[in-house]
């Protein structure tokens, strides 16, 4: 068990969001997404140029730049 | 029995399928007061029941950080329909089921329709819906919206809960002992002083209070001041409290225990899986390896742009042509039947030609919103923005903004009129903005004939190298220009990206139709009411003041003195010919002759009109840039539609009608004219790329901008951008020695 960032997660890496750290409109966002802490998530992998990154949570697929996942802390396996 | 019936959901969820397949063609689009969201209703009639159906924007939460989230809830609390529809994917239940709760916390009666339970079926996925409806405490109706499948049973639910008018308590979700201590405390402080209870339920305002809801703490503040701080306070308190403790936000935790409260109704038998949903592969996900792969991607994207490009400026020929035609034909019909003057030219060019020039965008915008519909509908759109985001991010800008750019003629060619329009798939405000007033400047295929012109007459060896190289500063120049308005006017933090891949769909052709439809008919409204107007000022400046009749007389006399000059037989034969015969040498000249006067009349009416007049007076500036009066009235009346440029500039060098595809005349008379070098044409070509768009452009700024201020800005600031890189452009050209 290990904690990084989403920012820094591998495609096809999986894990469960321990933290979210960042509030206003963009936390609010990530939130309303289901992003919460204790949401399994897996990456499913990356934009041609390397960001956005697209992720598996809750049975559908969601899409955020790295610079917004470096704020989701993951708990990976 | 009447009622007014709001629907609600996700994005994507299949709300306006549904809503197409209730009302049909019985929908009405308008805006939202103030925004530019848009708001559409429609009626539904089922048995005695006659529903007025509003189809709220899409939204995930019930926040107050984006419009389309306020106007959803500015509706709920001004318009107090009778029930939600509360529609939500049955195969994405749990997030979905995130806004449902909301919902239900304000306490207004609703339904939840069920969607797409035959997707969610085919994913293995069975939903315990009478469970479920019984653990909400509202009716739940499983439908399938693209085929109508449970939309009486839904409609029926709905009618019965507006005749029953049962008071909803709204739901109370426990939020945790900390928060719910003070939700206890709140309310109280909210009940005692009947703060904003007339809107609002007690533990709603507590609850948006405690999400620091910056439109409901203004209210507050506005109803009252000291209450309100008193509620700020115990805010802070628990924040603080909560910081220290656990490290994280009130409004965090809200978010956290309303999905907790979701996986607990779920937990209790409500979804029955195969499989292991978390790894297993949609078909939608197989399909995405492939069109959104590193490799493949980009270049199946190139296609699928190209191939969305050509349908629209090439399918759509044909009824442009048609739409042209038809107002040729009405032009030419009003000539001849109307007598030489005035009434005649207002009549031609100023109604017909004005109006005729601006509906035959209208099949344009048809093809183009069809094409739009079905990669957004299919889910394609969405993709395009994920691959493209990286870049158009260092611009301050959203990998949607490519649509509007590519359209408006980022490959050149295409209109800036339906670009504009394209900027609609954005969800993003600013970033919205940025891209609608930047599109203006890609060479639409009105500023090419222009463009080939000054070639011709001037860099006539490398046209395909040159055209490509113009299509390149029109894309540099947007995007820096996108950027530098991130920077300065529409400054903010990006909008956060976050946004959903929804799964790959087979558009109905229903909704295309509908949505195409009643983009095309909004703008053709604006062509027959503020594009006239607009059309009819245009050409009044370049008529009035007319010519007085001492001028007049002289060409008058000039080709009386022609005619009399010539032998009586060839001023007969010139005279009795029909239009288009073979005539004598002799004959032919005096025709040539007669028809220099009457362009050097057509000069000198123009250079006499008010248009004129502003061009002249603009000389003693834009010599700076190179341009003399004449090119500046042919800029001026470019405002119109910039094909008018090559046609005025004809006029004002007394060549008669110049027909912009056909040109040469014009070309071989600029080329011979000691104002024009390779230089001026050089800064007269970038001074029309950037300048202010044609009003059709501005009147769509304005409408999806919201505001006459960005229509006024557009063009301001970009006739100053245009002129200041002509003007450097021409100075240091000059200094060089071109």
């Amino acid at each position: 068990m290990a904690r990084l960032m989403m920012r820094n997660m591998d495609d096809n890496q999986s894990g469960t969001i321990s933290a979210v750290k960042v509030s206003g409109e963009l936390g609010r966002r990530i939130r309303d997404m289901g992003l919460v802490p204790g949401t399994d998530i897996r990456v499913q992998g990356r934009a041609p140029l390397y960001d956005p990154v697209a992720l598996r949570v809750r049975g559908f697929t969601l899409t955020l730049r790295n610079n917004e996942a470096e704020h989701i802390e993951v708990e990976v396996c | 029995m009447e009622a007014t019936i709001a629907l609600g959901g996700n994005p994507n969820s299949g709300k306006t399928t549904l809503f197409n397949e209730l009302t049909g063609a019985r929908q009405h689009v308008g805006n939202y007061p103030g925004v530019t969201v848009e708001k559409k209703e429609g009626i539904y009639i089922q048995n005695e029941y006659h529903m007025r159906i509003v189809d709220l924007p899409g939204t995930y939460s019930l926040t107050a950080y984006s419009v389309e989230e306020v106007v959803a809830r500015d509706f709920l609390v001004n318009e107090k329909p009778e029930v939600i529809i509360n529609i939500v994917d049955a195969s994405n239940l749990e997030r979905n089921l995130y806004l449902t709760l909301q919902f239900l916390e304000r306490g207004i009666p609703m339904c939840v329709a069920l969607n797409m339970i035959d997707v969610a079926k085919s994913r293995g996925i069975k939903i315990d819906e009478k469970r479920l409806s019984k653990l909400l405490g509202v009716p739940v109706i499983p439908i399938i919206a693209r085929n109508g499948y449970g939309k009486h049973d839904l409609m029926l639910a709905a009618a019965d809960l507006s005749v029953e008018k049962k008071q909803m308590t709204p739901l109370q979700i426990s939020y945790g002992d900390d928060l719910d201590r003070t939700f206890i405390e709140m309310e109280k402080e909210i009940r005692a002083n009947d703060f904003l209870t007339g809107t609002y339920p007690a533990r709603w305002t507590a609850l948006k209070y405690m999400e620091n809801d910056e439109l409901i703490l203004s209210k507050g503040q506005k109803q009252n001041s000291e209450v309100a701080a008193k509620l700020e306070n115990m805010v802070k308190n628990v924040s603080v409290h909560l910081q220290e403790t656990v490290d994280t936000y009130p409004e965090a935790m809200i978010a956290d225990y309303r999905y907790g409260y979701i996986s607990s109704i779920i937990k209790q038998g409500i979804i029955r899986k195969k499989g292991d949903e978390q790894n297993r592969l949609y078909t939608s996900d197989k399909i995405d390896r492939v069109l959104t792969n590193r490799f493949m991607g980009p270049l199946i994207m190139l296609l699928v742009l190209l191939v969305l490009y050509q349908f629209v400026f090439t399918y759509s020929e044909v009824p442009v042509g048609w739409v042209e035609s038809f107002f040729g034909w009405l032009g030419h019909l009003a000539s001849e039947n109307l007598a030489d003057g005035l009434l005649r030219s207002l009549v031609v060019s100023g109604i017909i030609d004005g109006v005729g020039g601006v509906l035959g965008f209208a099949p344009l915008i048809m093809f183009m919103f069809f094409g739009i519909s079905l990669l957004e509908d299919s889910g394609y759109l969405a993709r395009v923005a994920f691959m493209l985001d990286r870049i158009f991010m260092i611009f301050g800008l959203h990998g949607s903004s490519v649509m509007a750019y590519i359209i408006s003629g980022g490959i050149a060619g295409g209109c800036a009129v339906p670009g504009v329009m394209a900027t609609r798939t954005l969800r993003s405000p600013r970033e919205r903005l940025a891209t609608l007033l930047t599109a203006p400047f890609m060479n639409c295929g009105a500023k090419l004939p222009i463009f080939a012109l000054l070639i011709a007459a001037f860099f006539s060896e490398s046209k395909g190298t040159l055209m490509f190289f113009f299509t390149l500063i029109s894309w540099g120049g947007a995007l820096i220009v996108a950027k530098f308005l991130r920077l300065t006017v529409i400054r903010g933090a990006p909008t956060p990206f976050v946004m959903e891949l929804p799964p790959y769909r087979l558009p109905t052709f229903k909704g295309l139709v509908i949505h195409t439809w009643e983009r095309t008919w909004q703008y053709v409204k604006k062509a027959g009411t503020v594009i006239l107007g607009i059309s009819i000022i245009i050409w009044a400046m370049m008529t009035f003041p007319t010519l007085p009749d001492s001028k007049v007389q002289d060409f008058e006399r000039k080709q009386e003195a022609l005619r009399g000059a010539a032998p009586s037989a060839i001023v007969l034969e010139f005279e009795s010919a029909d239009k288009g015969a073979e005539l004598s040498a002799e004959a032919q000249k005096l025709k040539e002759r007669l028809k220099v006067i009457h362009s050097k009349k057509a000069e000198t009416a123009l250079r006499y009109s008010i248009a004129g007049r502003i061009g002249t007076a603009l000389e003693k500036i834009t010599q700076f840039a190179g341009f003399d009066w004449r090119t500046n009235i042919a800029l001026l009346g470019g405002f119109a539609a910039k094909e008018v440029v090559v046609s005025t500039l004809g006029t004002a060098y007394s060549l008669g009608e110049v027909d912009p595809e056909e040109s040469e005349s014009l070309s071989e008379t600029l080329a011979n004219s000691p104002a024009w070098s390779p230089l001026v044409a050089f800064s007269l070509i970038i001074f029309i790329m950037f300048y202010a768009p044609c009003f059709a452009t501005v009147v769509c700024i304005v409408k999806e901008a919201g505001t006459w201020k960005w229509g006024v800005f557009s063009m301001g600031f970009n006739t100053l951008l245009a002129f200041t890189l002509a003007t450097l452009i021409f100075q240091a050209g000059s200094l060089l020695g071109y």
